[in-house]
């Protein structure tokens, strides 16, 4: 047998367990235990569409160097799920551990002799501190909870403070829970040799920072932004979000005197009824959004179209899951890259935010709105699922109290008393971006038909040539224009020059800047510029001219940031070397390293083609 | 060049309203629809609705979907916002225009091919959650912009200019509005504006999902023998319930009727809608003998218009909701962004 791992505060957890069996919470639990040890963790679900009986996983990666991504590996596996017994005991790391409920016998051949096996018998446990069915199921998951604290080294008082908060308000469930805690505890205590290799030591490494999911993130974002009218309809992994939104929203959203609400949320009958509300409601001086993913995107393509010929603002939060139909809906991919950002018939292009974690989910939450008015047009902001349904340890949310809405260009009665003609699609500002009236505003002035059909600048329907040519120019021109205010690219340079650079965006940062790390200590060098919006930054042409190759690290099959890049940029493909990870699961800091070193190490590598029929 | 706008040019003594405009006011661009479609004498009816009720035309927003009936928003109220949207999809558009700003008048403007066929949900959805608007079919059984197919209200047997028969069954659009909780259902024929008028005044008052279904024969592709939608076939077979006179409530009663009998529902806003009762056995604030009517009349051959249903004290979809009296599209900063403290509070719950 190998030597048994031995880590502090560096390891990785993985829970399997069975969906629907209170696992969660006690998961949570752990987690949230930890971070108030002081030591940075990043936690993943990996959960099936199902509601009851299918397996579910929580990983729960543990780092005080503070590495965000999923590492790749299991250290040690709590096995609570019989289904899926044989795979989890086979994904554990040589010399890892491995604990499972040992109340029923299991032969010897379902372990493994390179792994430290850990037997607690819950089931035993429980059944005999409860007699309620549901108590020993729910209890058996705090009883682990407390066995690890002992095998881990866990602060116990970190725990219990855990279990506190975690029942705030619901006071009377926190003695039940710390006895169920204790027993657990003082039965590994008794019954094996604790801690084990990998330990937990009290840090200084979690800061200010908060742990909280990118979904309620963005929606909070939302409310921030000023958004008052949510239309969506439920869709994996976008329903938090909108959930998340009336949840916010009841809290800080209401007249404080009336108990009114200052907000308006319908769920729609359908994702083309959920754009389309959102699109009255915006063309109506709202600022209004729907939260959805993959499917709803091309149920909505005949609407975004429309939007971006009539010039609405509307916010679209896409929760991206891997596709294409329905694909695998609880697990994560960036592949909707091209479907947004070229959606509907027609010459399209739209604008496209990319947080990297909740708290940029936050802040492009907000910020879609103002550029959704301010450019009058379609703004998505591009989550996964990966970002959107795992709570992450991020920066606090930051809001300057001096922050104002831009409303962009709209004329009220007074501008246009005030105006000499007013024309809905005239340019009069040269940046392609025209002027707007809401409905109502003036008795004579301003009023104007919209349309999804061709018109001239003054809004009067035409089916020439010339004046479609124009307005369609005028539409890139407001397009160029969106590069400049959308959130500019990231650019960090190697310790030392380099020719070679890499491209990411996304829920692939963390992993990526791990990789770079680990790369750098191959002695591999990368600059490395994260994408944080669609249309380009100049400054992103620049980055991919200034080096040799440029690997483009996505989580999709057909490299569609890359796509972008030589599309819109004319970049020749040659020159953009893809990097893809799209099992759905979220991408780890050694699989880049592995798929960049493989290809950078060489120095008679030959440039990478894309093989194209 | 299909946007014709009409002169400005009046006769200077036109009759004025209560607030000082003209008919004229309420006239759009030129219509470019065949001569004698019946989409006109609505958009004819819409304008003297409008005007009788002295609606400020800028405070009218006026949306649509696609098709012949829903070019017409162009040919009324130049003064308004209007919304050409997506085929099928007007009431999404409206509910959410409604939802930025309840202050505004909501006319929906639809087509049989419009809400029977490929926005069947979500005119049924719009309906259900009581958006208030008034939503109009201008219904002519046919696809007019693609020459001709049977839509989903063509009866069945109905016959096409071409001769192919219909053996699908016909949609009622306004049987499923009582159906689907409607506040105000109301049937009319585009050629009988004594009938139709009052209807859109009473349904543009009316403080919930008011829905007409208008029958409006299409010249050139649905008015042949054979069409149960041309002229002839819908004065033939017109069996009106009721004959209404709208009264705001400013106004003296000076009508004078002949006798039968009389019936008034005060609407919510206090407009009076007096219904001369022309089938005794109609009761329009039952939901349930109204839709037993329009069955009934419809296995005799006939044609039930009218005012349907109507329930005098509707609620609407921003009561349901709860949500605050001013429009959400006024709201500023301060009603809006809870601000630093606030998310200090947040950030701190999520240590």
């Amino acid at each position: 047998m190998p030597q048994p791992i031995t880590a502090t505060n560096d390891f990785v957890v993985k829970f399997a367990n069975v969906n629907g069996s209170g696992s969660a919470s006690a998961n949570g639990l752990f987690a949230k235990s930890i971070l108030r040890m002081g030591v940075p963790i990043a936690s993943r679900n990996i959960f099936p569409s199902n509601i009851q009986g299918l397996p579910t996983w929580f990983e729960v990666r543990v780092c005080e160097a503070g590495h965000m991504g999923r590492r790749g590996g299991v250290d040690m596996m709590v096995a609570m799920n019989p289904q899926t017994w044989d795979r989890d005991v086979a994904e554990i790391e040589p010399g890892g551990y491995l604990f499972y409920d040992s109340t029923r016998p299991m032969p010897k051949s379902k372990f493994r002799d390179d792994i430290t096996v850990i037997g607690c018998p819950l089931t035993e446990i429980t059944n005999n501190a409860y007699s309620d069915p549901r108590q020993r199921q729910l209890f058996k998951n705090i009883v682990y909870l407390g066995a690890l604290s002992a095998l881990l080294d866990m602060e116990v008082e970190a725990v219990k403070a855990a279990i506190a908060a975690q029942f705030k308000g619901k006071e009377k469930l926190v003695p039940a829970n710390y006895a169920a805690l204790e027993m657990g505890r003082d039965w590994a205590i008794q019954h094996l040799s604790c801690p084990i290799g990998l330990r937990l030591r009290r840090a200084d490494a979690v800061g200010d920072r908060i742990f909280t999911d990118g979904n309620a993130a963005a929606a909070l974002g939302a409310v921030y932004g000023g958004a008052t009218v949510c239309a969506w309809y439920p869709i994996t992994p976008s329903t938090s979000l909108a959930e998340a939104f009336e949840r916010y929203c009841g809290r800080l959203r209401k007249d404080p005197e009336t108990g009114a609400k200052r907000y308006a949320i319908v769920q729609a009958e359908d994702e083309l009824a959920s754009i389309g509300m959102v699109v009255g409601a915006a063309w109506n001086g709202a600022r209004a959004f729907t939260a959805t993913s993959g499917p709803g995107i091309s149920l909505m393509q005949e609407f975004l179209g429309l939007a971006y010929f009539a010039e609405i603002p509307a916010v679209v939060f896409d929760v991206q899951r891997a596709g294409p139909s329905t694909g695998m809906p609880t697990r994560t991919q960036q592949s909707d890259l091209l479907s947004a950002a070229y959606a509907s018939h027609g010459d399209t292009k739209h604008v496209m935010l990319l947080p990297e974690d909740p708290t940029e989910c936050f802040e492009f939450g907000a910020t879609a709105f103002d550029l959704a008015d301010r450019l009058q047009t379609p703004v998505f902001v591009m989550l996964d699922l990966d970002i959107g349904m795992n709570d992450w340890l991020c920066e606090p949310f930051k809001w300057d109290p001096n922050r104002r809405m831009d409303r962009g260009k709209v004329l009220d009665a007074a501008a246009l008393d005030a105006a000499k003609t007013f024309g809905r699609y005239l340019d009069v500002d040269g940046d392609g971006i025209p002027y707007r009236t809401w409905p109502g505003t003036h008795p004579e002035k301003g009023a104007f038909f919209t349309r999804g059909t061709s018109r001239d600048r003054y809004a009067r329907y035409t089916e020439d040539g010339g004046p479609y040519v124009d307005n369609m120019q005028r539409l890139l021109k407001k397009f160029h224009t969106a590069r400049l205010l959308v959130p500019h690219p990231i650019a960090t340079p190697a310790k030392e020059k380099a020719r070679d650079g890499v491209i990411f965006y996304g829920s692939t940062s963390a992993a990526m800047r791990e990789a770079l790390v680990a790369l750098q200590a191959q002695g591999i060098h990368l600059d490395a510029m994260r994408i944080r919006a669609f249309p380009f930054h100049d400054d992103v042409a620049e980055f991919i001219a200034g080096h040799e190759r440029v690997f483009v690290v996505e989580q999709n099959r057909d490299a569609q940031l890359r796509t972008l890049l030589v599309t819109e940029l004319g970049i020749d493909p040659a020159r953009l070397v893809p990097v893809l990870h799209y099992d759905g699961t979220p991408i780890t800091a050694r699989f880049i390293q592995s798929a960049i070193a493989e290809r950078a190490s060489a120095a008679n590598v030959l440039p990478f083609r894309k093989a194209t029929p | 060049m299909s946007y014709l706008p009409k002169p400005k040019l009046h006769h200077p003594k036109l009759p004025t309203n209560a607030i000082g405009l003209t008919r004229r006011d309420y006239e759009g661009a030129i219509s470019t629809l065949c001569a004698g479609c019946g989409h006109d004498s609505i958009s004819a009816a819409i304008i003297q609705a409008c005007f009788n009720l002295s609606i400020p035309p800028h405070r009218v927003a006026k949306l649509s979907g696609i098709g012949c009936s829903s070019k017409t928003p162009t040919y009324f109220l130049g003064a308004a916002h209007g919304f050409n949207s997506v085929h099928g999809r007007m009431p999404s558009v409206l509910t959410g225009a409604y939802l930025a700003n309840r202050d505004l008048i909501y006319l929906g403007v639809s087509g049989d091919g419009d809400s029977a066929s490929i926005g069947f949900g979500q005119f049924a959805h719009s309906i259900r959650r009581g958006v208030n608007m008034t939503y109009i079919v201008e219904n002519n059984g046919v696809y007019g912009l693609t020459k001709g197919q049977f839509s989903a209200t063509s009866d069945l047997g109905s016959v096409a200019k071409k001769g192919a028969v219909n053996t699908d069954q016909p949609i009622d659009l306004a049987a499923i509005a009582v159906q689907l909780g409607a506040t105000f259902v109301a049937r009319s024929f585009s050629g009988d504006k004594e009938q139709l008028v009052p209807l859109i005044e009473a349904a543009l008052l009316h403080e919930g999902a008011a829905f007409l279904d208008v029958i409006s024969p299409c010249v050139a592709f649905n008015n042949h023998p054979g069409s149960t939608k041309s002229y002839d076939y819908v004065r033939e077979h017109n069996e009106a319930l009721n004959r209404l006179d709208v009264m705001v409530p400013r106004e003296t009663i000076t009508a004078s009727y002949r006798p039968g009998e009389v019936t008034e529902v005060t609407q919510h806003d206090g407009s009076v809608l007096r219904l001369r009762k022309l089938r005794t056995e109609h009761d329009p604030t039952n939901r349930a003998s109204a839709m037993h009517h329009i069955l009934e009349r419809r296995a005799a051959g006939e044609i039930v218009t009218g005012l349907i249903y109507v329930e005098p004290e509707p609620t609407a979809l921003h009561a349901h909701l709860g949500t605050v009296p001013q429009p959400l599209n006024a709201l500023g900063d301060a009603e809006l962004c809870p601000g630093v403290d606030a998310l200090e509070k947040i950030n701190a719950a999520l240590r």
